[in-house]
């Protein structure tokens, strides 16, 4: 860690859903209540200013974490502060709208994330009107200034979502989540939708506005190149749990974790034509029953008997402190 | 690597114009414009559908009596044929009259005009009702989506026209008799108004349900939005579609459950009859050989009902683009 005091900090976070089936289903196929684990003991820290980056196979958990961390999601356990504060304890309606100020999110996919039937001047500004942040003869002039800043238009306010391509959608998204003058924007895979020739630009828009106003990001893609060109700090998912943390260079000249190394050899590498990738052994489990021990022990290289014993613990590693949850894994 | 920015203010139109221009002309090339251009059908029922609608709008000036004021009738126009002169009086009647000597046509265009007041405004009523709860029930979910569905499941077993008939019942007895008449109007416009709400309800919640896991909804309820702005400014817009399909079908149904119920001498009174209401009157003379009393008033209901109804299915062809 930099020592620098986070400006989120995710303490022992968990996120559990009842799926079970409607009782009457369940008392008639003499049925227990059904859990799934969707984060288990989360830790992160965020200093202002950097990028954390959540990566995972899909159904590890990331954008649960993801939405607990904006307050669209209440934590079934431990806590997410932001500055010091938790969200879900703040009683005041007027704090509360104080907090949403600070914190936004940019969306995965720009079609669902924009509404349809919106001007793209009202979607804008809409965050601006919520928060009272100007007065109303001044939003529109707020709004052609975060399109020139995303590199829109300010005649685009004018038109419909659909009218436009799915980057520029998503430069639209992204002047919305800067419309309140946030601190932290979680992105939840804000390029996964996109063409790769626009992924780039997408990203490239983002890091200049982090560098511009400052913004902290925590960053969720499945994406190793994506992250690699945009994190700070990574960390890996695995079913819910954090099994490797490291800052980014660490992290991919040295991947500790087994599975982190299976994720690295399993990305397409475009100066490696011909070369037979790695394949990813296996699928991710179920999570309602996960296996016992190391949750990853069914797919992993290494196993051994403590594996399926022993769920390992999150030890320190080399002068990078890379944190990792492995018992195997030996500096 | 640098950002590409598409900065091309300079090279585009001003946009008001492009606006109202394209408008217009988007409009006229449309999917919609071109199928009703090469729609006979369409054309006939929405020009038959506009033309009773002026009937019954206009109707105080364009009809040619009075037919229900007591003073202007003459009982020796009774029973004259359409299109004749009656051999006492002398007077003109292009359809005919009735038993009072009322004329036919002019009784028709009243008769129109309270019947689509009580199908417009019932399905009005319908659609409030049902967008309403629709939302609600589709947009919360949990016991208040379980308790709204449960009423429109056991709704739906009954058919509507019974339903329609029980409202009116209780309504009727709610009312002080002096007031009846009066009131029977609005009785009829709440009792058909609330036999139909369910479809209206439905759609809507099933729409409001695939709308609320999209994420412009979840950008709404990050800025800390209200359940209510979120639903009516954000998810209205988007399931307004199927509502005025349904809306076009619903005004055929409330139009014929309206005649249903004055046919069945529940529904508008005889002071003020709609075209249920002349159909069962002029049923009495069928036998006697006075067809004109019930066959104008029928032909009437069903151009009406025809048309709005053929309308009805065009609007949900065109506007599914399924079934294109």
């Amino acid at each position: 860690m930099t020592g620098e005091t986070p400006l989120i900090s995710a303490r022992q976070l968990g996120a559990v859903f009842d799926v079970s089936k409607p009782w009457l289903n369940r008392m008639l196929a003499l049925e227990a209540k059904q859990y799934l684990t969707a984060v288990d003991m989360v830790d992160i820290d965020i200093p202002k200013g950097k990028t954390f980056a959540l990566v995972g196979e899909s159904g590890s958990g990331k954008s649960t974490i993801g939405r607990m961390i904006v307050g669209l999601q209440k934590p079934t356990s431990g806590q997410v502060l932001i500055d010091g504060e938790d969200f879900f304890a703040i009683s005041s309606e007027k704090k509360k709208m104080a907090m949403r100020r600070r914190i936004q999110m940019i969306f995965q996919s720009p079609y669902a994330s924009l509404n349809p039937r919106w001007r793209v001047r009202h979607i804008i500004g809409e965050p601006i009107r919520a928060f009272d942040l100007l007065p109303a003869s001044e939003v529109d002039g707020r709004v052609a200034e975060l399109l020139d800043q995303v590199g829109l238009a300010k005649s685009d306010g004018e038109k419909f979502p659909h009218e436009f391509s799915g980057g520029q959608r998503q430069r639209i998204a992204i002047a919305r989540a800067l419309a309140s003058n946030p601190e932290f924007i979680v992105c939840d895979e804000p390029t996964s939708a996109l063409d790769v020739s626009v992924q780039s630009q997408v990203l490239n828009l983002m890091k200049s506005l982090q560098r511009e106003l400052g913004l902290t990001y925590l960053f969720i893609s499945h994406d190793l190149s994506v992250i690699r060109y945009m994190a700070d700090e990574i960390g890996v998912l695995y079913l819910g749990r954090l099994v490797e943390v490291a800052d980014r260079d660490t992290l991919f000249d040295k991947p500790r974790h087994p599975y982190t190394r299976m994720l690295m050899d399993a990305a397409p590498h475009i100066d490696a034509f011909g070369r037979t990738a790695e394949i990813v052994k296996g699928e991710i489990p179920d999570p309602i029953n996960k296996p016992s021990g190391c949750s990853f022990h069914p797919r992993c290289t290494l196993t051994e008997e403590i594996c399926r014993r022993d769920r390992p613990e999150v030890r320190e590693f080399g002068t990078e402190k890379a944190r990792v949850a492995c018992h195997l894994c030996a500096d | 690597m640098d950002i590409q920015t598409p900065k091309g203010a300079s090279a585009r139109p001003e946009f008001k114009e492009a606006v109202t221009t394209s408008t217009w002309q988007r409009w006229m090339n449309s999917d919609i414009w071109h199928s009703y251009k090469s729609s006979p059908v369409i054309i006939i029922s929405s020009l038959t559908f506009l033309l009773l609608v002026l009937g019954a709008v206009l109707s105080p000036l364009i009809s040619p009596y009075t037919p229900f004021d007591p003073a202007s009738l003459n009982l020796m126009n009774g029973f004259t044929k359409p299109m004749s002169a009656n051999e006492f009086t002398g007077d003109y009647f292009l359809l005919g009259t009735d038993d009072q000597g009322r004329d036919v046509l002019s009784t028709i265009l009243f008769g129109l005009r309270i019947s689509l007041f009580v199908g417009v405004v019932a399905v009005l009523f319908a659609m409030t009702l049902g967008v309403v709860l629709g939302l609600l029930s589709g947009y919360a979910g949990g016991w208040l989506d379980g308790i709204i569905m449960r009423i429109a499941d056991i709704q739906m077993t009954f058919p509507s026209i019974m339903v329609a008939m029980l409202l009116y019942g209780i309504g009727k007895g709610l009312i002080p008799p002096d007031l009846r008449d009066e009131m029977a109007i609005w009785v009829l416009i709440i009792s058909i108004g609330l036999s139909e709400w369910v479809q209206f309800a439905r759609t809507v919640r099933g729409a409001t349900m695939v709308e609320r896991q999209k994420e412009y909804v979840q950008a709404g309820n990050l800025i800390g939005l209200t359940r209510w702005s979120i639903m009516l400014r954000h998810i209205l817009p988007n399931v307004t579609g199927p509502i005025l399909v349904i809306a076009t079908i619903s005004l055929a149904l409330a139009i014929i459950a309206e005649a249903t119920l004055s046919f069945l001498g529940v529904g508008a009174p005889k002071t003020e009859p709609s075209l249920g209401t002349l159909i069962n009157v002029g049923r009495q003379y069928i036998l006697s050989g006075e067809w004109w009393i019930l066959l104008f008033p029928s032909l009437t209901l069903l151009a009406l009902a025809l048309s709005v109804n053929l309308f009805g299915d065009w609007l949900r062809d065109i506007l599914n683009p399924k079934l294109r």
